[in-house]
């Protein structure tokens, strides 16, 4: 069977750091695979290489067995790989509702339409506010982003991958800076897409990783250490050494 | 809508009404006071309002600074200049001439130049405009660096430019059907993508937008209408010159849109007019003018942050708002 995404040999330079090591890893449609390591370890620029910001050096990447390696942003995009950034990364000056009509709008056709108002494009609207009402952003429809809490920036961000109907997400630490509620209510939302989506999902919330990751893959400089189910990573020893330290200790609690 | 709102849409409606209303009267007004000089003026003013809101869909919807749209103002002269020197007069020949050069132009350009972005856009736009500049001063049958005389102005069939009225309402026309094909522009998918390109182009290449695509397009649209304000400038003074694209008409087409208000639609006719006039008035006083225009136009635009159509939308709404409230 192939895989939904594998990435064969990936390695990443810059300058003499190696920040991605001959990386060989693969996430299986409907399946959470969390990578984990410390802060460096390469793990942003292991999505932006996925998501196709940053080319590798050498390796390929394959989305379904196809070699995408070469493809620019936008057509990943459109084969089906949404991502979420570290940095809250929406369109401040637009609504609420405009960020996900946004989103919805670059699957939807091309945009050569000059004449058309967007809020007269009815369809387009109607999958937006769908969208916003499953991640519970219904209420703030007309607000303008600018005005939003800093937890509903991180559900918007949310909304717009979503919205955008990916095969696989690319989540980038999504739980960064959520407030201990909102950071629950997050983990319910992706207990609720896994097994319909394929979900990268980097995090250092380690709770909300043993929750929902079905494989985790340990990455330290570049490289990475080990990968298996959550069990086996908690008594992984390298691991324990590495990385996990005290934390796991909090999880084991 | 919440009615503070509406009536900020009101007000805009209101100023952009006022001043385009005021435009169209201008002819009027000048055979009464009974000069020509006004209704050239006049269409200079206009012309140069028609430029400024096609740079403004790139600069203010788009964040792209082009230091080197005065490049397509002057391909629209030289079009007119070059084939009414060949004897060809027909304005419509001359227009689908203008507007197939200035494509071709604007692609090959735009696909370099929008490669880069910030400063390094700024310098790359201005180097290509160098280049025709010098171009246009090395066309030595064209008259190089003195310009060449335009016998006749652009035959449209059913009408000609001969009349300075004519002209002028020409002028005008395109610049209202040029403002209203904007309003729309921006409110419509294509608009959305520009803006949302202004503001984060990566998350938009996440997405899954071809963001080049879209920003070139934008680019050759905005070339275009400098294209046909370079045709109707070279019809006003039966003349092209290499001047006409100098980097400094580049950055005064900048100017009128800051001094105006960037990013709105009716801004930049707002900072034409403005500019225009004020220089008229200085340079008649003294001829170091420019001494006088630098400060006013820094006053201008620190005070009025959003320029000075945001300046006048803003006074309008709490006038209305004054009105509105019971006393």
């Amino acid at each position: 069977m192939t895989s939904l995404l594998a990435t064969v040999g990936l390695v990443k330079r810059f300058g003499g750091l190696i920040a991605t090591d001959g990386v060989d890893l693969t996430v299986e449609a409907g399946e959470v695979h969390a990578v984990i390591g410390p802060n460096g370890a390469g793990k942003t620029t292991l999505i932006n290489q996925l998501s196709g910001e940053i080319a590798p050096d050498a390796g390929r990447i394959l989305l379904d067995g196809r070699d995408i390696t070469g493809e620019p942003v936008y057509r990943r995009a459109l084969m089906g790989i949404g991502r979420s950034y570290q940095i809250t990364s929406v369109f401040p000056e637009f609504s609420v509702l405009d960020n996900v009509v946004l989103a919805v709008q670059a699957h939807a056709g091309h945009s050569f339409s000059f004449w058309r108002p967007l809020s007269a494009e009815a369809a387009l609207i109607e999958r937006a506010r769908t969208a916003l009402a499953q991640s519970g952003l219904a209420a703030r429809l007309a607000t303008p982003v600018a005005a939003l809490a800093h937890g509903e920036r991180r559900q918007l961000e949310m909304a717009m991958t979503l919205a955008t109907s990916p095969r696989l997400l690319l989540l980038d630490e999504p739980m960064a800076g959520m407030s201990l509620a909102e950071s629950e209510r997050l983990v319910t939302l992706l207990a609720t897409l896994k097994g319909r989506y394929g979900i990268l999902l980097v995090e250092h919330d380690m709770d909300a990783v043993f929750k929902l990751a079905d494989r985790i893959s340990v990455l330290v400089y570049g490289r990475v250490i080990a990968c298996g189910d959550p069990a086996a990573i908690r008594a992984n020893p390298e691991v324990r050494a590495a990385y996990l330290g005290d934390q796991d200790a909090a999880v084991a609690a | 809508m919440s009615p503070a709102v509406r009536r900020r849409v009101d007000a805009r409606v209101v100023v952009a009404v006022l001043l385009l209303g005021g435009l169209a009267l201008v002819p009027m007004i000048s055979s009464l006071i009974g000069g020509p000089f006004y209704i050239t003026l006049f269409t200079r003013i206009v012309i140069f309002a028609l430029a400024a809101v096609g740079l403004n869909l790139i600069l203010g919807y788009g964040a792209l600074v082009s230091f080197g749209h005065a490049m397509y103002i002057g391909i629209g002269a030289y079009a007119v200049g070059i084939l009414s020197h060949h004897g060809v007069g027909s304005g419509w020949i001359q227009l689908a001439a203008a507007l197939a050069v200035g494509a071709v132009v604007a692609v090959v350009i735009g696909l370099v130049c929008l490669r880069t972005s910030g400063m390094a856009f700024i310098m790359i736009t201005l180097a290509f405009a160098q280049m025709f500049y010098f171009l246009a001063i090395s066309l030595k049958q064209y008259g190089g660096d003195d310009g060449l005389t335009i016998a006749a102005r652009s035959d449209f069939g059913v009408f000609t430019l001969a009349s300075n009225t004519v002209l002028y309402y020409t002028a005008l026309g395109v610049l209202v059907a040029c403002l209203i094909a904007f309003h729309r522009l921006v409110y419509s998918r294509f608009g959305m993508v520009l803006r949302g390109c202004r503001s984060n182009e990566r998350r938009m290449a996440a997405l899954g937008f071809p963001t080049l695509r879209y920003k070139l397009t934008a680019y050759v649209i905005s070339a275009l209408v400098c294209v046909i304000a370079g045709m109707l400038l070279a019809n006003l003074t039966k003349f092209s010159a290499p001047s006409y694209m100098a980097w400094q008409a580049s950055g005064d087409l900048i100017v009128m849109i800051v001094l105006g208000g960037m990013g709105t639609i009716v801004g930049p006719v707002a900072g034409a007019v403005a500019l225009l006039i004020l220089e008229e008035i200085l340079s008649g006083w003294t001829t170091h003018w420019m001494i006088v225009l630098g400060p006013a136009i820094v006053l201008i635009v620190l005070t009025a942050k959003r320029g000075i159509y945001g300046y006048l939308v803003e006074r309008t709404a709490r006038h209305a708002e004054a009105g509105a409230s019971p006393s």
